[in-house]
């Protein structure tokens, strides 16, 4: 009889496992059409059962060729072009193109004007982080918080609709200031009509609304054992690989760069206000949710001090009839509620740019994926997209 | 009248009568749970749910939409095996069914009361999880692959703590016959209230815990948020149900209410005492007394899903070996040592 040999027969049962257990690696692609992927993204994925052993982003379904059309167009009519790059923030995206545009025709823009942008601005980007607290949870299997959000985002909306006449495409600014409310006639004019009547008195209720869904998508999701458990420690983006792959936003923050745009461009007066810039400490999926959540309630309290200073003043600088930008180059980015927009004119002078380069945030935040990826698991691919919060008409443009 | 009786008296007839009628009442509890979720959801998620449909209240939602999926086109791709695809739906909402047939509604409100009546619905139970396994992989659809196999992985997670749950009470009661178990709550209880005869449910004599382990298990079974993963439409689509349209489709979606059906009455013959409330007389008011706890067990169900997001498949996987076993196994050597020395 032989004697039993430990090591030979691991070694035999480790060949027999390798041969026996060898899986093919499936491909799996999700997407472009799929339920979580918030648009037209696709993803080819190599899944070895579940876990994505490598992931390849294919982007350009939702291309629109906005720089080129950008190039044919009138400033004016590019405002109306560049508010559907990031269709859940559009007013958001407006503010740099014109602001850029008024600094190289060298215009002063009213005090009232520039409360006014700030104001819608900051609501643009609750309802937008409103729709990423109701989609998230949705993700992960929540369906409940999806209806809080959405039910008070839509009196945000409202507002914004009764100010600029757009829910999703405002249109609102124009070089030099903003839109005159409708029967305001020429702005030319010394008497013209601008904020609809009760708007701030609106405006205060809606915030208390903001942050009473906070506090109950607070109650109902951040403390959700469930939840932590597929958040914590999931997409994991350290804050060295961050800057690197040019994330920017709220999952810049989140992975502890206390960045935010807002403190360090001047674009808008928003050095006037009492307010903190949010930032995480892991990098993980639970903090750019946590980072969201707080910069909602931070917003809020901008509007409630602006609606509570806002000057009377003109709506417009003088600006000639016809707007011609003279010849310049010129790069002005802001904090949009996904991360950094940023528009570089080329001007020859006339009316219309030789060349508009558009940096959108959501193109920068998903070139992470690929490394991001590597190696979770399939539900995970969904937790961390998610998480990151891009648009896809920002990515593609 | 002695002609009808006489037919009645039949063995086979009489079987069919019974059949039918607990296919029926299981199919109208089954559109009762329906639209009471799309109701109860609505309200707790600040909405109103169907409220156009029957002229009040969108009471006829259910039917409304049965109706909607008879008319569709039954689908099935050309990938698809197709006698395992036709055959996987009715296999799912075939063993609900069977469950059905050993749950007592009154002592004498049953179907058929077998010895090893729950043994025989434990059995049957799992069954279903083999018609969505059959499903997902005879679909020819990496998601419906994916749902299929994360189903079969759950069944055999769920399944272990769920049969030594039950184990402890059978160990309790000293029977598995559906009837004896109820018997041994109320009526000729084992356990009273000190002083009076007014018998006390196991849940409240030490089954808690396994009570807890049995509706853990039982959403696992039923791919109910928190463990929907089979399903999962933010990530496969729609699981195993990706491809399927039509009556097939219905056919699964009837199988998961009246899943929560039976696991809901399951839970309260095993745990809440069944037909038994004390100071009602079983025979009359038995079936009310069963209705009412199921009801407040469905809605328990209707709630989580509401509120909780759902787990990962691994995660649920070490929940389930790592606690619910050791836990339920513990709770089984407890309930035997008490047995024998109280």
């Amino acid at each position: 009889m032989t004697s039993y040999d430990p090591i030979v027969a691991m070694h035999h049962s480790e060949s027999q496992v390798s041969v026996e257990l060898q899986t093919p690696d499936m491909t799996l692609n999700l997407g472009p059409q799929h339920p979580s992927t918030h648009g037209v993204l696709r993803l080819i994925a190599k899944v070895d059962g579940e876990r994505v052993e490598s992931i390849e982003p294919v982007i350009g379904y939702m291309h629109r060729g906005y720089e080129k059309l950008a190039e044919v167009r009138t400033y004016p009519q590019i405002t109306a072009l560049v508010n559907r790059i990031d269709w859940v923030s559009g007013f958001a995206n407006e503010i740099a193109f014109v602001t850029a545009a008024e600094r190289l025709m060298g215009l002063e823009v009213p005090e009232r004007a520039q409360y006014i942008r700030l104001i819608l601005t900051e609501m643009t980007r609750i309802s937008s982080h409103l729709l990423f607290l109701s989609s998230y949870p949705l993700e992960l299997g929540a369906a409940t918080p999806l209806m809080f959000a959405l039910r008070d985002r839509e009196r945000l909306m409202d507002l914004i609709e009764g100010v600029t006449g757009g829910r999703f495409h405002p249109n609102f600014n124009r070089l030099g200031g903003v839109k005159p409310a409708a029967g305001g006639g020429s702005t030319q004019k010394t008497r013209v009509q601008d904020l609809p009547a009760g708007f701030l008195a609106d405006t205060r209720v809606a915030i208390e609304h903001v942050y009473e869904v906070c506090d109950e998508i607070d109650g109902l999701i951040t403390g959700n054992e469930i939840f932590h458990e597929r958040t914590r420690g999931i997409g994991v983006i350290p804050a060295a690989k961050a800057l690197e792959y040019g994330v920017s936003g709220p999952n810049l923050r989140a992975s502890g760069v206390r960045f935010d745009l807002r403190k360090v461009e001047d674009y808008l007066p928003y050095d006037r206000f009492d307010w903190q810039v949010p930032a995480g400490t892991e990098g993980d999926c639970l903090d750019r949710y946590l980072v969201r959540l707080e910069e909602i309630r931070q917003s809020a309290g901008i509007i409630g001090q602006a609606i509570d200073t806002i000057p009377s003043g003109p709506l417009q600088a003088k600006v000639p009839r016809v707007i011609k930008v003279p010849p310049g180059e010129i790069y002005v980015r802001a904090e949009n509620p996904k991360g950094e927009m940023g528009y570089h004119i080329v001007s020859e002078g006339g009316r219309v740019p030789y060349r508009v380069k558009i940096r959108s945030a959501s193109y920068s935040n998903i070139s992470i994926l690929p490394w991001l990826l590597k190696g979770v698991l399939v539900p995970d691919i969904i937790a961390i997209m998610g998480s990151l919060d891009f648009v896809l008409g920002d990515v593609d443009r | 009248m002695t002609v009808a009786l006489a037919i009645l008296d039949n063995f086979w007839v009489f079987l069919v009568i019974k059949l039918l009628a607990v296919v029926l009442v299981l199919l109208g509890f089954s559109l009762a749970i329906i639209y009471a979720e799309l109701k109860i959801m609505a309200h707790m998620q600040a909405r109103i749910g169907p409220y156009f449909a029957g002229g009040r209240f969108g009471w006829a939602q259910p039917f409304a939409d049965a109706l909607k999926f008879l008319q569709k086109e039954d689908l099935v791709p050309d990938e698809a095996d197709s006698p395992v695809f036709r055959l996987a739906p009715a296999v799912s909402l075939m063993s609900t069914v069977a469950v059905f047939v050993i749950v007592p509604f009154s002592p004498t409100l049953i179907a058929r009361d077998l010895d090893v009546g729950i043994f025989y619905a434990l059995a049957v139970s799992s069954i279903g999880t083999l018609g969505v396994l059959m499903a997902g992989w005879s679909s020819a659809n990496k998601y419906s692959l994916m749902g299929g196999l994360r189903a079969a992985a759950q069944l055999i997670a769920y399944e272990l703590p769920m049969v030594l749950a039950v184990a402890a009470v059978v160990v309790q009661a000293g029977t598995m016959s559906m009837v004896g178990i109820v018997e041994a709550q109320g009526g000729t209880a084992l356990f009273t209230i000190p002083g009076t005869d007014i018998g006390l449910p196991f849940v409240m004599v030490g089954q808690i815990v396994a009570f807890g382990i049995f509706m853990t298990a039982a959403l696992a079974e039923l791919s109910r948020i928190p463990f929907d993963m089979p399903i999962a439409e933010s990530e496969l689509v729609f699981g195993y149900l990706t491809e399927y349209s039509g009556i097939r489709f219905t056919m699964f979606f009837l199988a998961e209410y009246a899943g929560m059906f039976s696991m809901a009455a399951l839970a309260t013959t095993l745990f809440l005492g069944g037909w038994y409330l004390p100071g009602l007389d079983p025979t009359i008011f038995g079936p009310f007394v069963m209705m009412g706890k199921v009801s407040l067990l469905v809605f328990v169900m209707i709630w989580v899903r509401v509120t909780w997001p759902r787990l990962r498949e691994d995660q649920l996987q070490s929940f389930a070996w790592k606690w619910l076993i050791p836990v339920s196994l513990a709770n089984i050597m407890v309930t035997a040592v008490l047995k024998v020395v109280l």
